[in-house]
């Protein structure tokens, strides 16, 4: 073998870094570094100096001074006067909760909206249409302040429920109060509290919410083994033992338990003096752009399952209606799973735009990252630098941690081929 | 058998039955009620509950769209005149406020007297895109460029636009026509050409700052065609090298000598007048010119066999999308200036521009990878069977499948930096969505006035958004090259 085809060695000339292939893509990569990092260091060396010149520092000390401004609704204790940290923490909390809330009802809209697009009824699937098309086409911020000013201007004041003859009423079942300036919702009361755990940086969870947790987990994975307990019987005898109400029970009746031994009751709100009391007053700018990111991207999300379902091909839904299948079981047992592959990586993204868009909130007031980091710190303190490079590093952490979650998911529904 | 059979047949009919009408039920519009509204349960609920929210719809908004005003000078009179008009306690649009602010709404606040410039400048863009975006066609390219001619020389003459420019528009519409009749590819010199007249027309100032820009290409092409006869390798280093020094270093001083010795110029007016749509589109639209250039050369470097260049474009795309607009606009508003040498201080719509310009390119990357790893494999061999080198065989056969394939990603990339235009308003531009409406709205006479305003700004935004993605659908027909 080795005396086959070695050509003569040429001796290397200069010229071969360009004319060469074997040298060519290294040369061109050592240009390219050379002319990156040139400019990484003029851009480094210009703030170095610009910041000499202001006379300021770089560093993060700032983030342990006191705060001084107050965030409504924090998730977790906070007042005026914790740190700067303890303000971002909160404001990464609030990121958080309005993008798990805003992705939940975003899938849900977006997934009804998408098959009632495909659906035989002209007239919803038209309705549907516009509803998608008018979202889509229009900036997100109009819809915020859109839905903010309808929460602001429209909505009676809480002293209009009060009187024998109310000016406005509460709806489900007077449970829930809108507002124009915070929306009442009913709390969860326990009478027989068993007080919280304590994880230290006075952040505290209740021992109620840990059992209610481990208690569900704990079902799901009892009912997983009874799932499999009986596919191994179905597979050694041919019956399936019928296991839905074990599963019914291991997953529900310690729930049930739970609710009755901590005397688990709604605390309906309760107009009391000017506002609202007992149950959770929860703030328009929350609630507003909660509506706005879940209506707006539930457009987008519906037309992703849209052309998922589109993109599977006529004859596999004609392949099960020749089986027998029924409508309904065909889509979950043959349009659906095959569709998903096609709108899991897609929708990942439509998740992190989600995340993103929320920092829109100073449209509203409502204090996440954007609002606290981004924000108030930012002015208060005059680190521009350090504030929005810490803001930018946590978004970036963010969106990494979502997309890696969800590619996980998309690697267990998507085609196994082989 | 059979024979005979036929033949002892006493009676065989020899014309057919006229067809007969469906049944009354199974045709015309009960058929189709039937079919689309009533044909089952879930259907008929669906029906029900789609027209239930129809008419809340309509019973909500109607009377409040019925009981319009157009003519008022405030909004107090605005009331005054619903109540007038339609009785005590009826409620009712009142655009007069669109109208009497309709300038503000386009051009913000722009100097009146200059109107005419932007105005212009927008209907000459349709010069420059025509062979662009309508180049199949040459009847769709006589109707937009007599529509675009007609429209902006009138709308000059109401603004009040000075007879030579006026004359000037006419001259380049009439010669566009002629071109786009008989060559439209002399159009591509105007299309070339239109960046640095835009920007001149939309700032003003001297035309010679955008003279000497234009000079830094020339000079980069002249440097190439000089030094491509020593070596490839100078002649791609001196066309990057040469324009950036001579726009770095001696430009400026240029045009302002150039300045001394002949004056071309027309009223400047600065960044901070501009708002309205007129911001909107011109970031827009820069951005638009400026991200497919930047998106091809990111993907490609995503796509590339070298690692290093893989991984910063890796690094880029991943990092820009990672981060919130906001976050970026801030950085142009804020932190830029750390990031450049003291004593430099650009326009804030320059550095807005660059990174709407960024932020969109890296969406573009992605799209446009999707596009290029969507191509079979057979098309890149049959590139290197032809013996194309790396450049060739992207430009010649696989960028133009790419971008064919990834069109209606491209558009809806445009169509979301177009919305996202309005974000500037967090950096203290005047965008027509927040700013514009909260500047109506300060002034006593529309104290209070909400929705109007929203909904205006809405359905333009709807038409143009609308509008770039039912161009993207006849696009995607018009180059479709499969016979399906």
């Amino acid at each position: 073998m080795a005396d086959t085809a070695i050509p003569a060695k040429e001796p290397f000339r200069l010229s071969m870094l360009i004319y060469d292939r074997r040298y060519r893509s290294l040369t061109f990569q050592v240009i390219v570094f050379i002319l990156v990092m040139a400019f990484g260091w003029w851009l480094v060396s210009n703030t170095v100096r610009n910041l000499e010149v202001l006379g300021k520092d770089f560093k993060f000390d700032f983030l342990s001074q006191r705060a001084g401004y107050d965030i409504p609704q924090p998730p977790i204790p906070y007042t005026a006067d914790d740190t700067h940290l303890r303000a971002a923490v909160v404001g990464v909390l609030n990121t958080l909760i309005i993008t798990v809330l805003g992705c939940v009802a975003a899938t849900v809209l977006g997934v009804i909206v998408g098959v009632a697009r495909l659906s035989n009824n002209w007239l919803f699937a038209r309705l549907m249409t516009v509803y998608v098309e008018a979202f889509r086409n229009v900036p997100l911020l109009l819809w915020i302040l859109v839905v903010f000013s309808v929460f602001r201007e429209i909505l009676p004041p809480p002293n209009a429920f009060r009187g024998e003859d109310p000016a406005a009423s509460m709806i489900l079942f007077d449970n829930v109060a809108l507002t124009n300036r915070y929306t009442a919702i009913p709390t969860l009361g326990m009478t027989n509290d068993p007080g919280s755990l304590d994880l230290g940086w006075r952040v505290t969870i209740s021992w109620a919410a840990i059992a209610f947790i481990v208690v569900l987990i704990g079902g799901w994975l009892v009912h997983k083994a009874i799932v499999k307990w009986a596919q191994a019987t179905q597979d050694q005898t041919g019956q399936r033992p019928t296991t839905w109400w074990m599963s019914l029970i291991v997953m529900v009746l310690p729930s049930l338990l739970l609710i009755w031994y901590f005397g688990l009751h709604m605390i309906p709100p309760e107009l009391k003096g000017f506002n609202f009391t007992g149950g959770l007053n929860i703030s328009n700018a929350l609630v507003a752009l909660w509506l706005a990111l879940t209506l707006y991207t539930a457009a987008f999300i519906a037309e992703i399952v849209r052309a998922g379902i589109l993109a599977i091909s006529k004859g596999q839904s004609e392949a099960a209606f020749a089986l027998g299948i029924s409508p309904r079981r065909t889509m979950n047992l043959v349009i659906l799973p095959q569709a998903l592959r096609v709108i899991v990586p897609p929708l990942i993204s439509q998740y992190l735009n989600l995340m993103k868009n929320s920092s829109l909130a100073i449209a509203v007031g409502f204090m996440e990252l954007k609002g606290t980091l981004g924000g108030t710190t930012l002015n208060q303190t005059g680190r521009e630098l350090e504030s929005i490079l810490l803001m930018m590093g946590i978004y970036l952490i963010l969106s990494l941690i979502i997309s890696s979650g969800m590619n996980l998911f998309n690697a267990r529904v998507k085609l196994k081929e082989r | 058998m059979s024979e005979i059979h036929a033949q002892t047949a006493q009676y065989v009919r020899d014309t057919m039955l006229p067809p007969k009408p469906p049944p009354e039920n199974d045709s015309g519009v009960v058929k189709w009620l039937r079919s689309n509204l009533f044909s089952g349960p879930v259907n008929t609920i669906l029906t029900i509950l789609g027209i239930l929210i129809v008419w809340l719809l309509v019973n909500h908004f109607w009377g409040w769209f019925t009981h319009s005003v157009w003519n008022a000078g405030s909004l107090s009179e605005c009331r005054q005149l619903i109540v007038e008009r339609w009785g005590e306690g009826s409620t009712g649009a009142c655009w007069a406020v669109i109208r009497e602010r309709w300038m503000q709404f386009t051009f913000g606040f722009y100097p009146s007297e200059l109107y005419w410039r932007p105005t212009m400048a927008f209907g000459l863009l349709f010069v420059a895109l025509a062979p662009v975006l309508f180049s199949e066609s040459r009847k769709i390219r006589r109707i937009v460029l007599v529509t675009a001619a007609v429209l902006t020389l009138g709308a000059m003459l109401l603004l009040g636009a000075p007879a030579v420019w006026l004359i000037f528009a006419a001259a380049v519409f009439a010669a566009a026509i002629v071109a786009a009749e008989q060559r439209p590819s002399l159009l591509l010199i105007f299309s070339l050409l239109f960046p640095f007249l835009g920007v001149w027309w939309l700032w003003g100032g001297s035309l010679w700052g955008p003279i000497m820009a234009l000079m830094g290409l020339v000079l980069g092409w002249a440097a190439f065609m000089l030094l491509g006869r020593l070596s490839p390798m100078l002649a791609g280093i001196g066309m990057l090298l040469v324009p950036l020094l001579w726009w770095v270093y001696l430009a400026g001083a240029a045009a302002q000598d150039a300045e001394r010795l002949i004056s071309l110029s027309i009223p400047a007016v600065a960044s901070d007048r501009f708002g309205g749509f007129l911001l909107s589109i011109t970031i827009g639209l820069s951005g638009i010119a400026l991200s497919l250039p930047l998106g091809i050369v990111l993907a490609l470097a995503r796509r590339s066999d070298m690692f290093l260049v893989k991984t910063m474009s890796v690094m880029f795309i991943e990092f820009i999308r990672g981060v919130p607009l906001i976050a970026l606009l801030f950085v142009a508003s804020l932190l830029l200036n750390y990031f450049l040498p003291p004593g430099t201080n650009f326009d804030i719509i320059l550095r807005v521009i660059i990174m709407v310009t960024v932020f969109a390119a890296a969406y573009m990357a992605e799209v446009i990878r999707g596009g290029l790893a969507a191509l079979p494999r057979g098309q890149y061999e049959a590139a290197d069977a032809l013996g194309l080198d790396y450049w060739k065989a992207q430009r010649l056969i696989i960028l133009p499948q790419a971008l064919k394939i990834s069109i209606p990603g491209i558009v809806s990339t445009f169509i979301g930096m177009f919305k996202d235009t309005t974000l500037v308003t967090f950096v203290g531009l005047y965008d027509p969505l927040k700013s514009m409406s909260d500047a109506v709205r300060a002034s006593t006479d529309w104290k209070g006035i909400y929705w109007e305003p929203y909904i205006f700004v809405g359905v333009i935004f709807f038409i143009i958004c609308f509008g770039m993605s039912r161009y993207s659908m006849y696009l995607e027909r018009r180059l479709q090259r499969d016979h399906r």
